[in-house]
């Protein structure tokens, strides 16, 4: 895993001078034991939780991915760029020792509930307490 | 016909007999009625069951499918839910899943939400000028989900009812 940040202005939302982090990721997932006879797809994404100054608890999903029923539920990523750009709301990314990364999914079934599940393994990323000055993503 | 089958049927009656059919009628009207507000008590949201109107949501649900929300105010926004909720001067409620949330120590909470199929996040969708969703603009959770059977006709004459 590897991470960088910038301080830009938030160009997806309000135009203040955020803290835009940079992460590369790999996963590696069996999701064969979830799917069951009622599931019709999963919901899989990766977010990242952290707290800052300003905010108690902040919560940013940095990626996902529909998996079907039928679709091979080994997935083996390497290398993976963020789907979803990750802004703070203001400058807590800098510096911030205890960010941390879950896989969560969100059953859809056949009919019934809709359930929301967090994967037991989880990884702290810290971000580093400098900007980056340049960089092309 | 039918119809003229079941006016015969009424001339028959007296009426007493018919006014017992009508409180039976009635009985019936007032029992769905009841269930309706015990759901809504039930599930704290004033619209316990929903219609999804739009694709933005495949491909886990389509047009046509019920969802089955609640609304409890204990309940924390998180990431990943599926939350229905109204832009402030639209009528129409939308169906999307929590992309980010910032809450502060005093409970506070601006999320921002993303439909599964569409490829951008839904600040184009809000009001001007608003970059984030509140509880209050929320109407529920979606915690239940049945997937409409129907073929594609009948879908279409559902919805042509609903839009009148």
């Amino acid at each position: 895993m590897f991470t960088s940040r910038k301080n830009v202005e938030d160009f997806t939302g309000p135009r203040e001078r955020s803290d835009l982090g940079f992460i590369t990721f790999d996963i590696t997932a069996d999701l064969e034991n979830i799917f069951d006879w009622n599931v019709k797809q999963l919901f899989l994404y990766l977010s990242a939780e952290y707290s800052t100054k300003n905010n108690a608890l902040n919560q940013v999903v940095l990626w996902d991915k529909i998996v079907l029923r039928g679709d091979n539920p080994k997935l083996l990523l390497k290398d993976m760029k963020t789907k979803y750009f990750f802004f703070d709301d203001g400058n807590g990314l800098k510096g911030n020792r205890n960010v941390t990364l879950t896989l969560s999914w969100n059953v859809v079934p056949n009919a019934g509930i809709l359930p929301l599940v967090t994967g037991s393994g989880h990884v702290s990323v810290p971000f580093p307490d400098t900007y980056e000055i340049t960089k092309s993503y | 016909m039918l119809s003229l089958d079941f006016l015969d049927d009424v001339r028959r009656m007296n009426k007493r007999q018919l006014y017992y059919q009508v409180l039976n009628f009635g009985m019936i009207v007032s029992s769905a009625l009841m269930i309706w507000k015990g759901l809504m008590v039930i599930t704290g949201s004033e619209s316990p069951i929903v219609v999804v109107l739009s694709g933005s949501m495949e491909p886990a649900f389509h047009r046509g499918d019920l969802l089955f929300l609640t609304n409890r105010v204990e309940d924390p926004i998180r990431v990943g839910e599926i939350v229905v909720f109204r832009i402030e001067g639209r009528e129409i409620p939308i169906v999307h899943r929590v992309l980010k949330i910032h809450e502060k120590q005093n409970g506070h909470i601006k999320f921002l939400t993303k439909g599964d199929n569409n490829a951008v996040d839904d600040r184009g969708l809000y009001k001007q000028g608003q970059h984030w969703l509140e509880k209050k603009d929320v109407v529920g959770r979606a915690r239940g989900f049945y997937q409409d059977n129907r073929s594609v006709e009948d879908r279409n004459y559902l919805f042509l009812i609903l839009e009148l």
